[in-house]
């Protein structure tokens, strides 16, 4: 039954954050379940408790209360060092700002999940980084250094670097936020084209036209899930080949 | 994550900023610089200074008249004349640590040969002066028992004599100069010494028989000092003790009574000096250990803005898996890197300016291999101390406050 595999489950998921004298709660108690090969937006308003629960499934943060399974393995009660080797193995980040380290080629910046991974060498890593970057249609810009890429070119190598360790979920933070409307469209076609192989992505972002590039979206609001639903997804290389010309400059 | 890895991380951090990695080197560059070039002339000037006190003569010990009182005003050093040849014969038959033993007379006189004069200084001593006082004859000979005893007027003459006195090419020996009124026949020159540790032309110096000295030049039957060679320079404080027993035996001096003789060994002149240049050298060597401790506070500082600086970076390190004790290692190993290599550096540039510094002062060129050692080790160690809580900021930063640190 490898199609229903449980990626991510949470139960009742809880958190509250001290703030002076007053208990804000961010999260009042969210079940979902992610399958292994969806793709899911999650959306939100600010303040909706959106952010909180991507540090939560990023293994960055702890719940207060709940239970949180990623890849069938509690994330409860686990030490730093610990989820610090949950995010390295099982998870994949994509920023908005994209996060790459300056004057470092796009090469390197994609090997380095895998330096902090002792059991890959110095070879494999190279080669898998590699691969990534060629999975993301960067395979000529490989030592290029960050400034020498666009916006979304940058975005790519981000990707690639989330890819690089071939994680059971990749977690996109507004990861279009920072990016023009076609260079948009183009990295959701990208994260379509990545589904499309069985990569199972969460993708938070607060903006409605680009959550229906997505299969199925969580709506949530003031800690609750307000709506969980599966969507018609429209094409992102559709979409693209409908922007007016004139965008394009 | 392994060491190399480790290195390689760091490395790369500290070239994605190579001027502000020189700049923060610098301060370790110029402490370690300092501290070994000041070490390294330290022992330089040290050396030299052995080697010029040894040079004065082999195991060298004087006796000198004592500095006497004469109802509580000093006379100065040598204002009595308690010292005989007597003694002399009394040193050489009863001291066993002894091996060689002159007696010193000096005495000023207008050198004269034809039109050149020179104003010198005669040294009368015995036939051992010469090997007590490391002087060796360039031709010629020395002169013998035979002519002290007969007060020969004969006498050997140091090579700034021979260039004052002589034309050049023309040979010395066999002529006859003058000292005063007497007439000298020179028998012998001697090879050139050089300047002693005071600054004092060693070559300015004709030697005469002692008794030349004391009854032609002098009329006198004092001498004004004892030099003695100790056989070894590890019998030089037993060879002391025999002169001061002997010495006191022969002028009669109670056991209570005060010396009116001093001895004196090459060792403690030695130590005399040392001790002086020893604390001038170890006042430098805390300046400069100084001027390395602020280059290590240097590194703290910048160690600390770059943790800062660097904030996100360390948040999506953690991200995508890096251990706080990866991180931690992660700093850690950039300033030990900063230090090591500003510690590697600053040896160099040390040992270069001791040894330009040396050549400057014609002083021997001495490496301090041991405070090399130390110095390359407080490097690292001063690394890590001022990598560490800079570091250990970073380990603890949190991931999601660092991940949208703008």
């Amino acid at each position: 039954m490898e199609t229903t595999q449980s990626i991510i489950r949470v139960e009742n998921l809880k958190r509250t954050f001290v703030v002076g004298s007053e208990e804000v709660h961010a999260l009042k108690g969210l079940t979902f379940e992610i399958k292994k090969g969806e793709f899911v937006s999650i959306m939100g308003s600010s303040g909706s408790g959106k952010s909180t629960l991507l540090n939560i499934l990023g293994c960055l943060d702890q719940p207060t209360s709940g239970e949180y399974y990623i890849d069938n393995i509690s994330v409860r009660q686990r030490t730093k060092n610990e989820l610090s080797e949950i995010r390295n193995r099982k998870i994949g980040f994509v920023f908005q700002s994209y996060n790459l380290l300056p004057r470092t080629s796009a090469l390197e910046n994609v090997e380095l999940p895998l330096v902090y991974n002792p059991l890959v060498s110095h070879q494999e890593r190279r080669e898998k980084a590699q691969y990534a970057l060629e999975m993301v249609g960067l395979k000529d810009r490989m030592g290029h250094m960050p400034n020498q890429l666009s916006g979304g070119q940058q975005q790519r190598v981000a990707i690639a670097r989330a890819l690089v360790n071939d994680p059971v979920i990749v977690l996109a933070d507004e990861a279009t936020g920072n990016l023009d409307t076609r260079t948009s469209y183009e990295i959701m076609s990208l994260f379509q084209n990545l589904h499309e192989q069985g990569k199972t992505i969460a993708f938070v972002t607060h903006e409605s036209d680009i959550a229906v590039f997505t299969s199925r979206t969580i709506f949530l609001r003031d800690g609750h899930i307000l709506r969980d639903e599966q969507v018609e997804t429209k094409s992102a290389e559709e979409a693209l080949k409908n922007l007016p010309v004139d965008n394009d400059y | 994550m392994d060491i190399l890895n480790l290195i390689r991380i760091s490395g790369k951090a500290l070239l994605r900023n190579k001027t502000r990695s020189a700049l923060s080197m610098l301060g370790i560059v110029i402490g370690i610089a300092a501290v070994i070039a000041v070490v390294n002339l330290g022992e330089g000037l040290k050396q030299s200074t052995a080697n010029q006190l040894s040079d004065m003569g082999t195991n060298l010990i004087m006796v000198m008249r004592a500095n006497m009182r004469r109802g509580g005003v000093s006379m100065g050093s040598g204002s009595v004349q308690s010292l005989k040849v007597k003694d002399v014969e009394m040193i050489k038959a009863n001291a066993k640590n002894i091996t060689m033993v002159s007696p010193l007379v000096n005495a000023s006189g207008q050198l004269v040969n034809g039109s050149k004069n020179w104003s010198g200084t005669a040294y009368g001593g015995s036939p051992e002066f010469l090997e007590i006082k490391k002087y060796e004859l360039a031709t010629g000979v020395c002169f013998t028992d035979e002519d002290v005893k007969k007060y020969a007027k004969v006498g050997i003459i140091g090579q700034t004599i021979v260039e004052e006195l002589f034309d050049e090419g023309e040979d010395p020996i066999g002529k006859n100069i003058r000292i005063g009124s007497m007439p000298i026949k020179v028998i012998g020159t001697l090879k050139e010494k050089g300047e002693n540790g005071m600054g004092q032309d060693q070559d300015d110096i004709i030697i005469l028989p002692y008794s030349t000295v004391q009854k032609r030049m002098l009329g006198v039957d004092y001498i004004q000092q004892i030099v003695a060679s100790a056989a070894s320079e590890n019998v030089a404080e037993a060879a002391v003790a025999e002169i001061e027993q002997i010495l006191r035996e022969s002028h009669k001096i109670k056991p209570d009574g005060t010396d009116d003789f001093e001895v004196r060994t090459q060792q403690e002149m030695l130590e005399m000096m040392n001790s002086m240049t020893g604390t001038i050298t170890t006042v430098l060597i805390a300046i400069a250990l100084i001027s390395l401790l602020v280059g290590c506070i240097g590194i703290m500082n910048i160690m600390y803005v770059t943790v800062t600086e660097r904030t996100k970076e360390i948040g999506l390190r953690m991200s995508i898996g890096a251990k706080n004790a990866a991180i931690l290692m992660q700093f850690l190993t950039e300033s030990i890197i900063l230090s090591l290599i500003g510690g590697i550096i600053g040896l160099l540039l040390g040992v270069g300016l001791s040894y330009i510094v040396s050549l400057f002062m014609s002083l021997p060129f001495v490496v301090n291999a041991v405070w090399m050692v130390i110095s390359f080790v407080s490097c690292a160690i001063l690394g890590l101390i001022a990598g560490f809580f800079p570091a250990l900021k970073a380990s603890q930063t949190d991931p999601i406050n660092a991940l949208r640190y703008e």
